[in-house]
């Protein structure tokens, strides 16, 4: 009986690709970045992803976790993963070293709209491991500088040690995005902000019709990012999100991860608050 | 005279033992077969050589969490309505490995099973079955990706699908637009009379499983009496539906006559149903269904359409070889919403609001199409007799 099959040829979307551990870098305790290299001359050709994209990281004989890529779209041929080990799959990629081979299934789901947000001026705010999806737009922004108006950094994490990429604020700020960061707890050494990622709008002077927002971290932060942004006057389909469900097959298939109407591995994990806004304040939807 | 091949669209008749004569051919074809048989007290579908293994005679009455088979004196091939299976149950199976892989000087082998060599011939499906199956196409084929397994079965699927000419008190496929008559695709088409199948051929395979069978044409009131039996049952289920309606907290069995008719039925009012839904997601009627609900996920795993499921990493003690298995899986579960934060959906309220909302409401969103076909099995098969056409029409008479 003849089913409706749009094409049967495509590659087994199951299958992972080969790629070894070229280096890991420590970021800070308990995250780590994963530069990944394909072990197949073709995929390392054909690999290209978007920002804000993620990949299915396998580890034979424990299972897989979504982790996004952090590092430079056009650079494809250096894949990073940034990863806060939370889980079996994460402590399990925590052992594995340098030359040891995971599996990579990859790219999936939606990306920042750095495209259509040519000319506008951008607020990317984030939270703890919230930056590492967000990195690439930064380091976009940097390279195509011309192409946005102000562009804005706003980063917070428990304590001074828990920020990421510290060693490359001042590169961002170079290439013109203004840095601000925030922490929950300071320490002694620490003079910056102390506080909730939303207060640093506080500080900001936007236009709100052209402004953009970026915005990836707990749904709590990212709650007030939005009330923030609302409060601005900047418009729903102007804030976009990140959202993080329980990504299990990136496929569409395992059902695991909707939210409302959506997939968010197939339809996110990127969205505008105008189609989340239904959904993220209806508690345990 | 007849002639030598049979056009699709073509209506024949077969004397009631000719089944077997298209059981054999279909295996002679490389086919398994699959039909109606007994198990456990209900028909499920089970591997078959012979008619003899089919539930000649037997019909079964359904309820709320009520399933019982009767046997009769009629020579009935087919008057049960469903039981728990469905054709999801071939073509994606409850348990099947995705994966697996070896490590060999140091390095990993890997594999993807092959699909069974032979593929299904399924006896017995519903007009309900057909659009569950179209539903779970749109997932698995029509999607973003496609399922390698899935399509492979699906492929080469063949269906002889049944006219109903009895409901069960828990079918409401007229309100769903999915049944009685069978009007999605198939191979051959059976209607049951009292001595003989007609039977329509609906595709070339269907023609050639028909091809050791003594079939002679029919005539026009054959065909007449093979439509009017489905169309009849619609205008049946329709009138007991709007003679009874809707009566929350009914005894839940003894509606059934012993005649397996019933002189109750369920309907579902779609009209504005996303929307409904999707507005009402803080309804109180969500608080009272989770008192009942045990969140057992029975009804996810009889539901022809749903389709979640988990992958499981199974491994040998040394590390040197992994399987990816994949199972049926449930959003009744609390590990389905799982993240490192904890589980999403806390509470049974929060999960039975989401299987419901999805399969009516959002599923549109997502596949053009609702979840739901009407078979009723999520009713029948919910041991607290939990009734999602009630649960709806509760939240539609006192909707925000």
């Amino acid at each position: 009986m003849t089913a409706a099959a749009t094409q049967v040829t495509q590659r087994n979307p199951w299958v992972p690709e080969w790629a070894a551990i070229r280096s890991v870098h420590q970021e800070v305790r308990g995250i780590a970045t994963y530069d990944l290299a394909f072990c197949d001359a073709a995929a390392v050709e054909s690999y290209r992803f978007q920002p804000g994209q993620f990949n299915m990281l396998y580890v034979p004989g424990i299972g897989e976790a979504a982790i996004s890529i952090s590092s430079d779209p056009h650079s494809p041929g250096r894949l990073l993963h940034t990863i806060r080990v939370v889980g079996n799959v994460t402590q399990a990629l925590a052992r594995r070293r340098v030359g040891d081979v995971v599996g990579v299934r990859g790219p999936f789901g939606s990306h920042w709209p750095v495209d259509t947000c040519r000319g506008a001026d951008l607020v990317i705010a984030c939270g703890g491991i919230g930056l590492a999806p967000l990195r690439p737009v930064l380091y976009h922004v940097a390279r195509h500088r011309a192409d946005y108006g102000r562009a804005y950094l706003l980063y917070g994490a428990r304590t001074p040690a828990d920020l990421l990429f510290r060693d490359e604020y001042a590169a961002w700020e170079a290439a013109g995005i203004e840095v601000s960061t925030t922490v929950d707890i300071g320490d002694d050494a620490w003079r910056g902000n102390i506080g909730v990622v939303p207060m640093l709008f506080y500080s900001l002077r936007l236009e709100h019709h052209r402004t953009r927002v970026l915005s990836c971290g707990p749904e709590v932060m990212m709650r007030y990012v939005i009330f923030e942004s609302l409060a601005r006057k900047i418009r729903p389909h102007d804030i976009y999100i990140s959202m993080e469900r329980n990504m299990s097959c990136a496929l569409g298939f395992c059902g695991h991860c909707q939210l409302g109407p959506a997939f968010v591995c197939k339809d996110g994990p990127v969205f505008t608050y105008r189609e989340m806004e239904p959904y993220l304040h209806v508690e345990d939807l | 005279v007849a002639p030598s091949y049979l056009p699709i669209g073509t209506w024949v008749r077969i004397e009631k033992p000719g089944l077997q004569s298209i059981v054999d051919r279909l295996r002679e074809l490389g086919y398994r077969v699959v039909g109606p048989t007994l198990g456990d007290g209900a028909v499920v579908y089970g591997e078959i050589t012979t008619v003899a293994e089919m539930p000649i005679g037997h019909i079964d009455v359904q309820d709320g969490g009520y399933y019982r088979l009767i046997k009769t004196d009629e020579p009935s091939y087919f008057d049960y309505v469903v039981g728990p299976h469905s054709l999801k149950n071939y073509l994606f199976p409850s348990q099947a490995t995705l994966l697996e892989g070896i490590r060999a000087d140091g390095s990993w082998q890997m594999r993807v099973p092959d699909p069974p060599a032979e593929p299904w011939a399924v006896i017995g499906p519903r007009s309900c079955d057909l659009h569950a199956l179209r539903v779970q196409d749109r997932v698995f084929l029509q999607d973003r990706f496609v399922d390698p397994a899935y399509a492979s079965r699906r492929k080469r699927l063949f269906v002889a699908a049944v006219n109903c000419r009895r409901a069960a008190s828990t079918c409401f496929c007229h309100s769903m637009n999915t049944g009685p008559a069978v009007n999605e695709p198939f191979d051959l088409a059976m209607t049951e009379l009292s001595d003989r199948f007609v039977i329509e051929v609906g595709s070339e395979e269907g023609a050639n499983a028909l091809a050791s069978a003594q079939w002679v044409p029919c005539t026009i009131a054959e065909i007449d009496e093979a439509q009017r039996l489905p169309r009849e049952l619609a205008r049946e289920m329709a009138g007991r539906a709007t003679s009874a309606g809707q009566t929350a907290g009914r005894s839940s069995t003894e509606c059934a006559v012993s005649d397996g008719s019933v002189s109750h039925g369920r309907h579902l009012e779609t009209a504005g149903i996303r929307e409904l839904l999707m507005s009402n997601l803080e309804h109180p009627r969500w608080d009272e269904v989770a008192e009942r609900c045990l969140a057992c996920a029975n009804c996810t795993m009889v539901c022809p359409t749903c389709f979640c499921s988990r992958v499981d990493e199974v491994t040998d003690l040394a590390g040197e070889s992994f399987r990816r298995d994949r199972s049926w899986d449930s959003c009744f579960g609390a590990e389905h919403s799982f993240m490192s934060a904890g589980s999403v959906r806390r509470s049974i309220r929060s999960r039975y609001r989401q299987w419901l909302t999805h399969k009516l409401a959002t599923w549109i969103d997502q596949f053009g199409t609702s979840g739901c076909v009407g078979c009723g099995r999520c009713i029948t098969w919910c041991p607290v007799a939990i009734d999602l056409t009630e649960e709806v029409a509760a939240i539609r008479s006192t909707a925000s």
